[in-house]
């Protein structure tokens, strides 16, 4: 980063962000992937990680539920399906908390670069499709930092579908929104669960402003558009 | 912030606050013994006991990971496990839940530890005002004291030491307190606190706390129905265990 001075990094929180942390500190980047299962995240974040480690980046990679504090207990809570949503949201955003202050936060300051699959967004649209209140989700999620780019990998929900069964023959229960009891058959239970999700990523995106990548496109097609605006903003400083 | 009265729901809810030591564990416990003889549905429930989220929060707190902020959401997480499968629909059910720590105790904690007094109060926003809400409060002495003649092994959270205070535990555990202290005291209003003399001896405290309970809340509309039948086969006299709903009439 050119300036020392936080307020003119562009550096921010999206709410009251995290005790005690210097912006202007924060010199890596982060950039985070977003998308349903099927839309091709890991498979692009491996490619970004070659590219960039190759070019002489220093990474890290942070995801969902990988927290050293929680994830195990998480698993087992998922697994029973014995929790509450706000229990289950505030379990989820521990995780990511931890992630947060013991990963991320170290890892920009170290001048890494941070690759995260997946974010808030993914969590905040699971809540919003299960009714939980968004004013409430702003204030919970406020501790994030804002990321240097986000990526949404946009798939239709049809083509989700036969990507997700072509790969392992079954649907996820939580990928098809099975505890929210939209249908008993999972088949129509994950399309609309998913052209849920889309709805609600479509509204976090007019607060949150990430770039929208079509994803039904191949593979080495979509990792040319990534390159293209992760090369621009590396050029940034 | 609405109590459970207010949203009218069958139950009430009576919650203590106060630091480590001010004796307000003995109070409630003293307080459930009462109600169950005089035949109350009750229900306690204890800070941070969800089953699922203590694995998590011990070992966060044995390997001195947790932040400010995990800190504050791992004990969110907890109370809504709790709030939602026990204190919800028992108070639907027409409980008398009496909980050992509410709230206040995060609100408390946390902004002492940094976090910010609006996102903490935001998190909990899901959570109703208690029908009663007592404070027992000490000098920060007499709670030090209580805690600290037996020159306990202080624990590094409970201690503050997180906060980097002093490299004593005892030192810092005495700042962490007495800034606790202030919190709760800034609250006191606001939330409505009945405020105990908790320098005051067990006993007397206790008959207060009674008589705050039946002013505050009208007990005969809490009692459990008559006392569940003995079945027909069982002899009075080779009666060998006693319901719980005996015990008040005995």
């Amino acid at each position: 980063m050119k300036n020392l001075d936080g307020s003119k990094n562009g550096r921010r929180f999206y709410g009251h962000g995290i005790p005690r942390v210097k912006l202007a500190e924060l010199a890596g980047k982060l950039i985070v992937v977003e998308g349903a299962d099927g839309s091709g995240r890991s498979t692009q974040i491996a490619r970004l990680v070659d590219w960039l480690e190759t070019s002489g980046h220093a990474t890290v990679q942070v995801g969902l539920k990988r927290s050293s504090l929680v994830s195990s207990e998480l698993e087992k809570a998922q697994h029973g399906n014995i929790l509450s949503r706000t229990t289950l949201s505030l379990f989820y955003a521990t995780d990511f908390a931890d992630q947060l202050d013991n990963i991320i936060l170290p890892a920009l300051k170290a001048g890494f670069i941070v690759l995260a699959d997946r974010y808030i967004y993914t969590l905040m649209a699971r809540d919003m499709v299960r009714g939980m209140d968004e004013a409430w989700l702003k204030n919970l999620y406020g501790i994030a930092l804002e990321p240097d780019a986000v990526f949404y990998l946009s798939v239709e929900p049809q083509e989700l579908v036969q990507r997700n069964l072509s790969k392992n023959a079954t649907l996820d229960y939580w990928e098809s929104g099975m505890d929210l009891g939209l249908s008993r058959d999972m088949f129509d239970s994950f399309v609309k669960y998913q052209t849920a999700m889309q709805g609600a990523f479509r509204k976090l995106q007019k607060t949150y402003g990430f770039t929208i990548v079509d994803a039904n496109r191949p593979v080495g097609s979509i990792t040319k558009e990534l390159r293209k605006k992760i090369r621009a903003l590396l050029a940034e400083k | 912030m609405k109590t459970f009265a207010e949203l009218n729901f069958p139950g009430r809810l009576i919650a203590v606050e106060g630091l480590d030591g001010s004796g307000k564990s003995t109070q409630i416990y003293l307080l459930k013994r009462w109600l169950e003889a005089e035949g109350i549905k009750v229900y306690f429930s204890e800070w941070n006991s969800s089953e699922l989220v203590k694995s998590a929060t011990s070992k966060g707190k044995k390997r001195e990971l947790l932040t400010p902020t995990t800190f504050s959401l791992i004990h969110a997480t907890d109370f809504a496990d709790r709030y939602e499968r026990h204190l919800l629909p028992l108070l639907r059910a027409g409980y008398v839940v009496l909980c050992d720590r509410y709230i206040f105790t995060a609100f408390a904690r946390d902004v002492t530890r940094g976090c910010p007094p609006e996102w903490v109060r935001g998190i909990y926003g899901f959570a109703s005002q208690p029908d009663l809400t007592m404070f027992f409060k000490t000098d920060l002495e007499v709670s030090l004291n209580r805690i600290l003649e037996g020159r306990p092994k202080l624990k590094f959270f409970e201690a503050g030491m997180d906060l980097r205070l002093s490299t004593d535990p005892y030192e810092s555990f005495r700042i962490f307190q007495g800034r606790i202290l202030e919190q709760y005291i800034a609250m006191t209003d606001e939330f409505k606190f009945v405020v105990l003399d908790a320098n005051e001896n067990v006993e007397k405290q206790q008959v207060i706390v009674r008589k705050l309970v039946s002013e505050q809340i009208d007990l005969k509309k809490f009692k459990r129905r008559s006392p569940l039948p003995l079945p027909p086969a069982i002899q009075p006299e080779n009666k060998t265990h006693e319901i719980e709903g005996d015990l008040a009439a005995a």
